[in-house]
C-alpha cells in the first residue's frame, strides 16, 4: 500500500506541471494574468484556434513530422543491416567502428552547429526537412545500431544458419525471417529515433529559417511587442507533447516486454 | 556468441559509415581547421597553432563553466539514477494499470527540450505559475532570477522531472526480463525484500543501468535548451553550462577560433569519460 501511494505522488510530480500548462491553454491572457485559477474560468479554445488555423503556426508541426519520420526511416534503414554485421561478424577493425559511431552520439550538437551551418550551406541543403534529418543522424544512428545490435545478438545465430541450408539468400532471410523476429527491437528503437530528433532544437534552429521550421521555433515567437501570448504559448505547448503520447502509447507493450531483451 | 571472421560484413556497414562520416568527420575537419587560425575574413586568416587552445584553458568563464557541468552531472545523475530504480520497482507489472503508468511516467520524454523549459519557466513564476506563486503563498522566498540557489534547485528539479522517466522506463523492462521461478526460489529461501533486490534484481539490472547512465551522462553534458529557456543561464553566469558558453561564443560573437578550440576540448572530455564507460561494459560482457 505504501508503495502505492509513493508511485502516486511520483506521478501527480509528473503531471502538475503538465496540468498546469494545460490548464494554462484554455485561458484568456486576462484570466492568467489577473488571478491563479485551477481550473479555467471562461473556458476558450480560441489559443487552440488562432494555432490550428495560422498556416504559419501549424506547418511547423508538419515540419517537425517530416523531418522526424525522414530521420526515423534513414536511420532504420541503414542501422539494420550495420547492426546485423555488428552482431555476427569479426570483421577488420568493428570494434574500433562500433566505438568511433557511438563516439558521434556522445558528440554535443553545440560543436557542430557552425560547421553544419556552413557545410548545409554550401551544399544547398540549407533550410530543407532533409537537412535537419541527416544532421539529426549524426547521434540518432549511432543509438539505433547500438539498440539493435543488442537485440539482434539474444536471437540465435542457429536461426540464420537454418534459413540459409533452407536456401533462403540473404536479403530474403533478413526481410522475412530476421526483422519479425526484432520486431519489439525495432519498435524500441523506433521510440528513441523519435525521442531524441523531436525534442532536439539547436540542430534544428540553426539549418532551418521559414520553409523547414520546426514548431519548437515558430513556439519563440509568442514573444511579441507587447508582451508575450501566454495563452498561445501554452497551447502550442500543449499540441507539442501529443504526438508524443501516440508514440507511446504505440509501442508500450514492446518497451514492457524489454528493451533489456538483447542485454541481459 | 561466437561471431565468424568475415570481412564481407564492411558492406553491411558502409552506408552508416558513409552517412554519418559525411555528418561529423567533414564538419569535425573544419572544427579541427578553424582551432588553428585566426580567421578575420574568408581571405585573411593566419596559422596561430595552440594559441586558442592554451586562451580558452585559461579561461576563467570557461574554467568555471566546466566546473558547473560536472557539478550538475553529478548531482542530477545521483538522484535520477536511485529514483528511477525505486520507480521501476513499485511500478505495476501487468495489466491496464501497467500500460497507464508506462504511458504517463514516459510523457516528459518526449516533450521537445525547449517547451520543457518554458513548461518550467510557467510553472515556477511567482506571478503566473502554480509552484512559484504556492512558494510565495507560503511566505518562502524564491526567485529564480535573482537567486542562484534557486536557479539551481529549479534546474536540478527540473532535470530530475524530465529525465528520471528514462531511468526508470530501462529499469522497468529490465526487471521483467526476469523469469517468475527466480522469486519463487528466492521465497522458498526465505529472502528478505533487501536480498531480492541485491541478489535477483540488481545484477539483471547492470546492463540497461550502464546504457541508461552513459545516456543520460552524455545528453546532460550536453544540456542548453532547458536553462537557456529557463534561466538564460543566470543569474549572472550562474546556471551557464558548457554549451550555452559554446554557442555564445560561436554564435553570438563568432569568435570561430577560440569557439572551435573549446569545442575539441569538449568532445575530448566527453570522449574521454564514456571511453572508461564503455571499456568497462566490453570488460563486464567478456566476464560472462
Amino acid at each position: 500500500m505504501k508503495s502505492r501511494i509513493a508511485l502516486i505522488v511520483y506521478i501527480l510530480f509528473i503531471l502538475l506541471p503538465i496540468y498546469w500548462l494545460l490548464n494554462m491553454s484554455f485561458k484568456t491572457n486576462q484570466e492568467i494574468l489577473g488571478a491563479i485559477t485551477f481550473w479555467p474560468q471562461n473556458f476558450t479554445f480560441e489559443n487552440y484556434q488562432k494555432i490550428l488555423t495560422d498556416p504559419s503556426w501549424y506547418k511547423g508541426y508538419i515540419n517537425s513530422m517530416i523531418y522526424v519520420s525522414l530521420n526515423m526511416v534513414i536511420s532504420l534503414t541503414v542501422a539494420l543491416p550495420a547492426a546485423y554485421a555488428f552482431s555476427r561478424y569479426k570483421f577488420v577493425g568493428d570494434k574500433h567502428l562500433f566505438f568511433w559511431l557511438l563516439s558521434n552520439k556522445m558528440a554535443p550538437p553545440a560543436v557542430f552547429v557552425l560547421p553544419f551551418f556552413q557545410l548545409y550551406s554550401s551544399v544547398g541543403l540549407f533550410d530543407t526537412h532533409i537537412a535537419v534529418a541527416l544532421a539529426h543522424c549524426l547521434f540518432n544512428i549511432p543509438l539505433a545500431v547500438w539498440i539493435l545490435e543488442g537485440f539482434m545478438s539474444s536471437v540465435p545465430k542457429e536461426i540464420d544458419e537454418t534459413a540459409y541450408i533452407d536456401g533462403y539468400s540473404f536479403p530474403r532471410f533478413f526481410a522475412k525471417i530476421f526483422i519479425p523476429l526484432i520486431g519489439s527491437g525495432i519498435g524500441v528503437t523506433a521510440f528513441f529515433l523519435f525521442m531524441f530528433s523531436w525534442i532536439e532544437l539547436l540542430l534544428a534552429r540553426t539549418l532551418t529559417a521559414t520553409e523547414a521550421q520546426p514548431i519548437q521555433v515558430i513556439m519563440t515567437r509568442t514573444v511579441g511587442a507587447s508582451g508575450i501570448d501566454w495563452g498561445v504559448l501554452a497551447a502550442a505547448g500543449v499540441l507539442t507533447i501529443i504526438p508524443g503520447i501516440f508514440v507511446i502509447y504505440f509501442v508500450r507493450n514492446h518497451i514492457a516486454k524489454g528493451f533489456a531483451l538483447g542485454r541481459t | 556468441m561466437n561471431k565468424i571472421e568475415n570481412n564481407k560484413a564492411w558492406f553491411l556497414v558502409l552506408p552508416v559509415f558513409i552517412l554519418v562520416a559525411f555528418s561529423a568527420i567533414i564538419p569535425l575537419m573544419t572544427v579541427v581547421n578553424y582551432s588553428v587560425q585566426d580567421v578575420f575574413d574568408t581571405n585573411t586568416r593566419y596559422f596561430v597553432g595552440t594559441e586558442w587552445f592554451k586562451a580558452i584553458l585559461n579561461d576563467a568563464a570557461l574554467q568555471s563553466a566546466l566546473m558547473k557541468q560536472f557539478m550538475f552531472s553529478f548531482t542530477t545523475l545521483s538522484i535520477e539514477i536511485p529514483l528511477g530504480i525505486g520507480i521501476a520497482l513499485l511500478m505495476p507489472k501487468r495489466g491496464m494499470a501497467a500500460s497507464l503508468c508506462l504511458v504517463l511516467i514516459a510523457l516528459p520524454l518526449l516533450i521537445p527540450l525547449n517547451v520543457v523549459g518554458t513548461i518550467w519557466q510557467i510553472f515556477t513564476r511567482s506571478d503566473i505559475g502554480l509552484m512559484g506563486w504556492s512558494l510565495r503563498e507560503m511566505g518562502v522566498a524564491y526567485n529564480i532570477s535573482r537567486n542562484p540557489v534557486d536557479a539551481w534547485a529549479t534546474i536540478i528539479l527540473m532535470d530530475v522531472w524530465h529525465w528520471t522517466p528514462l531511468i526508470a522506463l530501462l529499469c522497468y523492462s529490465g526487471l521483467r526480463s526476469i523469469p517468475e521461478a527466480y522469486y519463487q526460489a528466492a521465497r522458498i529461501d526465505r529472502a528478505s525484500r533487501w536480498a531480492i533486490f541485491r541478489y535477483i534484481q540488481l545484477p539483471k539490472l547492470t546492463n540497461v543501468l550502464i546504457i541508461g547512465i552513459l545516456l543520460r551522462f552524455m545528453d546532460s553534458f550536453m544540456i542548453y535548451a532547458e536553462p537557456f529557456v529557463l534561466t538564460g543561464g543566470g543569474p549572472g553566469s550562474s546556471t551557464t553550462f558548457l554549451s550555452q558558453a559554446l554557442t555564445t561564443m560561436a554564435i553570438g560573437q563568432f569568435d570561430v577560433g577560440p569557439a572551435a578550440a573549446f569545442s575539441i576540448i569538449y568532445f575530448l572530455i566527453i570522449l574521454a569519460v564514456s571511453w572508461v564507460f564503455y571499456t568497462t561494459i566490453m570488460n563486464m560482457q567478456k566476464e560472462k
